[in-house]
Parts: C-alpha cells; structure tokens; sequence
C-alpha cells in the first residue's frame, strides 16, 4: 500500500537540542553521531535553530540528478532511498537539491538522505516526547508545496531572524 | 585502549612557540580523575608542582585548560569545563558552560586543551578533525562578544567550506571566546559562549586575555566517542531526558521566575550589594519578563531537554536590540536587585551589557555594586567615578561596567574583582583594609553567587562559602558530610549540567557514568574516593596560593562580615548566619574530608587518597 508521508518542520518551535540528530544517529549508525545524521539542526546564531531534512519533493530532482541511478524511492512512504554500492560521491544531488539538503556521510563519503525510518521517524518522536513538536509527521498525501520547504537552511535562519529580533534580525547573521 | 567516553587525546598548545602536539593521559589518571576540573586540577600539577606559590596566574607560564569529561555530549546537558590556576583566588576553579563546543571537539578527536605561553598578537585556535592551529584574531580584538561570535561563525564555516566544498552544507562550529574585559584581563571576567552562556567563576576570561588568545573554535565531523557499554548506554539515555522531561516547572520558568521569589520567599537575593535580602517588588516578577520580553521560550543546549533557558529581547526603546536569556536568576540578581534595579528592561539592558564585554554577570556586577556601597558610605567620591553613582540607575551600572572593561578611571582598580580592590581602595583612601573588606562580599576573592545564607531558607546555609574549595560559587558549594551536593564536583569532572543532573535519580546517573566510562564507578566510589580526591587537591591549591596573596587557614574559611549582620528587612527579618554553628560545621567538614584542624590535608589522606605528591607542600603548611 502506498503510504506518503513526511516530516513538516517549525523552525521557531525547535530548542536545538539535537536530540533528532541523536537519535538518528543511533538508529542508523547505531551510536551518537550528529554529522551522520539524516537531520541537521543549523544554528548561525543563537536561538536561531533551523531542522534541516529532506522534503520528499514530488519531482525528487535529486534522484534525477544522478549520474549512477544510485537514488530511488521508497514505493510506500516515498522516501529518497541511497543506494550507497552505486554511490560514487559525486555531489550531483546536493546540487539538485533546492535546499542542499543531502551531504557526504562523514564516514564512507556517500550521499545520505532521510529514509523516514521505515514508516516511524526516530527523530519526531523524540520531539514529540520532549514536547517541541518541532517535526511533525504529515500523513496527507504529497502536493506542490512541500518541495518549498527545502530551502537552504541560513535563508531560513535570516527569515526567523527578523521574525524574533526584527530590524536587528538583519544584522545578527553576516 | 581508551577507556568509553573519552576521544583520548588531548591538546598541548604552546602559544609562545606557535607549537601543538598531542597527548595522552593514563586510564588510571583518567580513572582517579575523570576529566573537567578534576583532571585539569591534576594536569595543572603536573606541569607546575611544588613551584606552586610561585607562579602568577597571568604569566605566560601559567596553563590554561579547556576540558571536556568523558560523559560530556553522551549525558544529557552538554558543557565545557575551563580551569587553571585562578587569577581571582589563586587556587582551582572547575568553570563550565554549555556549548556545542563541548560536543564538536570531542566529535574533532579530542578531549580537551592545554594552554601555554603568549601568542604575539590576538590568536584563535581552530579544531578540526585534521587537528589544529592557530589562526590570526588582530580583526576580532576589540569586538564585543556577539560581533565576535557573528563574525567568527561566518568566518570559520567559509573556511571549512572551502577545504571540503563538495561534502554538501557544513553546520555551524562551536566556539568559547572572550570579550573586551577578558581582553583587558579584568581579573574576573568570564569566558564565553552563544552570547550569554558564561564560564563565570574564576576569572579564566583574563587568562585568555593575558595570553592573546580570543577565541577557540571546534567543528568535528566524527561520532561521539565510542563507549563501554553501548546498549547499556542508549536506554540510559532515553530515560535520563524522560526524568528530564518530567520536570516540568524547571522547564516551563527556567530561573527565570526567582528574581522575584528568591527575595520575596526566601530572602536570600543580593539587593544592594546585600545590604538587603528581601523585596517584594511584583514589577520584578517572572511574568512580567515573559510576556514583554521572551521571544523564545524553549531554548536547550546540545542534548539538552531540561531547556531551563529562555531569549529575552528587546524591540522598543533605548536598549532596543538587547539580546540575553531570561535572563537566568543569578543575573536577574546580580544585574537587577543588587543594583537596586527592579524594572525588567534595565536589567535585561545590563545583563546583555555585562554578556557582551565579556564579564562574568555575577562576578563583575559583584564589584559594581561594591564601589556604588563605597560611594553610599563617602569612602569613594564622585571624582573617583567621574560622574554622580546612584542606586537604581541603570546608566550608573552601564557605565562602571563599561569603565572596568576598559580600565577607566576607578574602573582600573574595580577590574581587580571585589577584593582586590578592597584592598586597594584601602591603601588609596589610607585606611584599614578591614573597613574596606567588611563590604566585600566575596569568599577566597571569588564574589559570591546570588543566594545569601541569613534567612537559612535558601539551598545555602553556614559554610556553604566558607569552606569551599571554590569560595563564593553558588553551583559548587560545600555540604555538611560532603554529601548530595557536592555532585557539582562530578558534574564539572564529568562535565554535565548540574541542571541535567539534580532531578535524575543519582544511581541512574552513576549506572550511566560506568556504561560510558567501563570504570568501577557508584556513587558510593565517587562520595568516598574519587570525589574527596578531587577537592583535597583543589583545597591544597587553594591554601599553598601565591604570589600575591596566602589565604589563612580556619580565618579566612568564613562567611564575609555583611552574612553575620542582622537581615534589616522581611519576614526573616533579625536572622543572620551563626558564627558559632559555622565553627562547628568548618571542623566537620574538614575531618570528614580527612583533613587537620586547619583545613590542611593530613599525610595519612594523601597517602590513602594517592595524593602522595603534595606531601612536600602540605607538610609547609601544617
């Protein structure tokens, strides 16, 4: 059955206190490693926390980008799959990426993307359990909006920025 | 093999020489040391020793240490630990903050820094995990502490961008640095971090300031270090932050809500340079921070759901632009009622102020207040300010706080800390040290934390200060028995928050320090051994001194004058600290710990401690 969903993110509900990052971590590395971490929490100034993870765009330009076919997609929850054999590292799909959203695992040098872990995010429900709701789960099926929240992650600190501090927003981020 | 937790390497950074190499310390180092204040502690003597009382904290000589421990970035609350020998009391402090620094250094490939010597012009040092170095800071000197960090955040991130640009986007690298006072070396400024996270006690921001040294930076891409028992390790983890999250006022009001309570509770906050302790000024109450003032109210630290802290901010007005945290009780405290200020946006101005030159916003608002009492009592006059000092006028704390960053006027001399320039004022205005000191509130130099001990309604009682091996710092006191609290001695040594840890059953927390570490830990090892250890080796930096100064045993382990007077005011009002319970408790305390009747540690303690190296010195000092 196909089951589409992702994660909608609220940067102004976000703590940042990384604990998506480590629970990712240990769920698909097995031990606490934020640079490994499908989600990465960005913070160019403090309290400007931003959650930055794949969106799961309905043209998946990142999976089209590659040069190797080594990108898929989950066909129930429409995840971005990493087929890290015929990954060459290439960068093609950061690129692609309207928010530059995949990076090169810092261990073996391959595109690493959300998988929405089978269905039942780690990194939501350790927000949930925390109380932030931060990340969200959206069962709704996908539309044209989603792919507008892969942004590059300082444009979304700049926009919270002026949302907090107003005129001195501007200035806190060079 | 490394034992779990630690990255087990550290960093001796020799800055006169532009030298780095890396070094190891010895799991039974390790073991009977753990990491933050305690392990510096014992690094700090290895590299000076007997030679002690010789060395003065600000010359190039003197270590400088950045330590993390091996629970740091696994255990919830993540913190850096600072220390060296203290230029404010000249023994040790353990002074941590929170910072994803902490976590991005060990996640580089190392546990901590050393540093020596004086790099000839403003240097930062940058971690990665392809080691480190030192780079240019002369454009960064002179900045205050939220244009440093704007500008070095910017700064960093292009320069890793650049050696690694196809590796995708890189987060943001953790830093600590100092701002103009630390800069100027006012002798108790802090070092800092995120804007407004201060390693405050001690006055380690004037160790970086006499050696050049602006900033230090991190940014690893590796995991955390692997750990002894990693299952073991991941359910403590997840039922740490479900204790964590249970705690719902801590979280919900933060400290944020005591500027108020702690005086009109307790009567236990600073007002006045505590002439008073009590008020009940419901214009200084949480509320009236929050709905004007919190812009973000969730705010935790790295690995952090207790998220005590809150950002206040500023949008209309004269100090519009003001960004701080809640700011949290003690500055609440120290840049409000003991000023005499009870209005939220002043004391939101001065806290952000005292962030951004860099001062410990206890430490130095201490001294500001001091010299406003002096000036109260005709001892320091106009002149000596260059302008008329009030009680309760914000411009009057904005501008003695910017005088001793800068070294101005009066401000040359308050830069000293509170002490220090007591004892200078004395020899200026030609009078008695004591009728200088009788003000100071301070123990062992260090000024004390916002939380008196007359009402004895507080969490601070009779030699809570007194025989502190860290004098007037609130979140390390001393206990009778040396129990429960002393968990601040692990903490920094583990270097946690004390916030992640109060709240969390203790055997949980040493379940989670033996999953990590491997090491036969319990709570029981750490109160009995490792514990006492720590504090015997800070107790005896603290008596051995020098240069300029020998605290005197039993005569100096007390409360300062102003605790023994009478509350003027308040329900608690009458009430003052016992000098006789104080005696009592003083010698308990010390044979607890195993030292004489002076506070000295006997030989049979160091030997059954493994502390057979101060001998020597001890045995000068009994």
């Amino acid at each position: 059955m196909v089951k589409p969903i992702w994660i909608a993110r609220d940067p102004s509900a976000c703590s940042g206190c990384r604990r998506c990052e480590l629970a990712c971590s240990m769920h698909h590395e097995g031990w606490m490693w934020p640079e490994a971490s499908r989600i990465r929490v960005f913070m160019p100034f403090p309290g400007l926390e931003v959650p930055h993870l794949c969106t799961q765009c309905m043209d998946y330009p990142c999976v089209k980008a590659c040069p190797v076919d080594a990108l898929s997609t989950d066909s129930i929850y429409g995840a971005v799959i990493v087929d890290r054999e015929k990954c060459t590292g290439c960068g093609d799909c950061i690129k692609a990426c309207p928010g530059s959203v995949p990076f090169l695992h810092p261990g073996d040098n391959k595109a690493t993307i959300c998988d929405l872990c089978g269905g039942e995010p780690e990194c939501v429900e350790v927000c949930t359990e925390a109380g932030y709701d931060a990340l969200t789960i959206v069962n709704e099926g996908p539309n044209i909006n989603r792919k507008l929240y892969s942004r590059d992650p300082i444009d979304v600190a700049r926009d919270l920025a002026v949302k907090m501090f107003g005129e001195k927003g501007e200035e806190v981020i060079e | 093999m490394t034992p779990g937790g630690y990255a087990g390497k550290w960093l001796d950074v020799d800055l006169t020489k532009d030298k780095i190499k890396e070094v190891e310390y010895s799991d039974k180092v390790l073991e009977q040391y753990f990491g933050g204040r305690g392990l510096a502690a014992k690094v700090l003597w290895d590299k000076v020793g007997e030679k002690y009382p010789e060395l003065d904290p600000l010359d190039p000589k003197s270590p400088f240490m950045v330590f993390t421990g091996p629970m740091t970035g696994i255990y919830p609350g993540s913190r850096i630990c600072v220390s060296g020998k203290s230029p404010v009391s000249m023994g040790t402090v353990g002074s941590t903050a929170a910072t994803e620094f902490a976590n991005e250094i060990k996640e580089a490939g190392y546990d901590g820094v050393t540093f020596t010597g004086k790099a000839d012009k403003p240097v930062y040092l940058l971690i990665t995990d392809d080691g480190a170095e030192l780079r240019d800071a002369d454009h960064l000197w002179g900045l205050d502490g939220e244009k440093t960090l704007i500008k070095l955040n910017k700064e960093v991130t292009a320069e890793l961008t650049k050696r690694k640009p196809n590796v995708g986007l890189w987060k943001d690298p953790g830093m600590i640095y100092i701002g103009p006072a630390g800069e100027n070396m006012v002798r108790n400024a802090a070092v800092i971090a995120k804007i407004c996270h201060a390693c405050g006690y001690g006055g380690y921001g004037s160790l970086m300031g006499s050696k050049n040294l602006k900033a230090v930076v991190a940014k690893g891409r590796g995991s955390l270090p692997k750990v002894d028992a990693p299952e073991a390790a991941k359910l403590l983890w997840r039922r740490t932050h479900q204790h964590l999250i249970g705690r719902t006022g801590m979280r919900r009001q933060g400290t944020g809500y005591a500027g108020y309570s702690v005086g009109a509770e307790t009567s236990s906050e600073p007002i006045r340079n505590w002439q008073e302790e009590w008020h009940d000024e419901k214009s200084y109450g949480g509320p009236m921070f929050e709905h004007r003032f919190w812009v973000k109210k969730k705010w935790a630290d790295f690995n952090c759901t207790t998220n005590c802290m809150k950002i206040s901010y500023i949008k209309t007005g004269k100090w519009k632009g003001d960004i701080t945290d809640m700011p949290d009780y003690e500055l609440q405290a120290y840049c409000g009622t003991n000023f005499g200020i009870f209005d939220p946006e002043a004391n939101i101005h001065l806290s952000a102020l005292a962030d951004k030159l860099g001062h410990s916003g206890i430490n130095g608002p201490n001294t500001a207040g001091y010299a406003v009492e002096l000036h109260q009592r005709g001892i320091l006059k106009d002149s000596d300010f260059g302008f008329k000092p009030k009680w309760g006028d914000p411009d009057t704390f904005d501008r003695i706080m910017r005088m001793m960053a800068n070294r101005e006027k009066i401000g040359e001399i308050l830069a000293e800390g509170t002490y220090r320039a007591a004892l200078k004022i004395a020899e200026m205005k030609g009078l008695k040290p004591e009728e200088l000191l009788k003000y100071a509130v301070h123990v062992k130099g260090i000024e004390i934390g916002a939380h008196g001990t007359r009402s004895d309604a507080d969490y601070t009682h009779d030699i809570s200060y007194a025989a502190s091996v860290q004098g007037g710092d609130h979140t390390s006191v001393a206990v009778d028995g040396y129990n429960d609290m002393s968990g601040a001695v692990f903490t920094d040594s583990a270097v946690f928050c004390n916030f992640t840890y109060y709240g969390v059953p203790q055997s949980l927390v040493f379940d989670f320090a033996k999953a990590i570490t491997g090491f036969p830990i319990t709570l029981h090892s750490w109160r009995s051994e490792t514990g006492p250890r720590i504090v015997t080796l800070q107790k005896a930096f603290l008596m051995m001194g020098g240069p300029d100064l020998e605290w005197e045993p039993v005569k100096d382990d007390d409360n300062p004058p102003r605790f023994y007077e009478p509350l003027p005011s308040g329900p608690y009002k009458g009430k003052t600290t016992d000098k006789k319970l104080v005696d009592t408790k003083l010698q308990a305390y010390f044979e607890t710990l195993g030292w004489d009747e002076r506070g000295i540690p006997t030989k049979e303690t160091l030997k059954k401690l493994d502390l057979g190296f101060l001998e020597k010195s001890m045995s000068k000092l009994r």
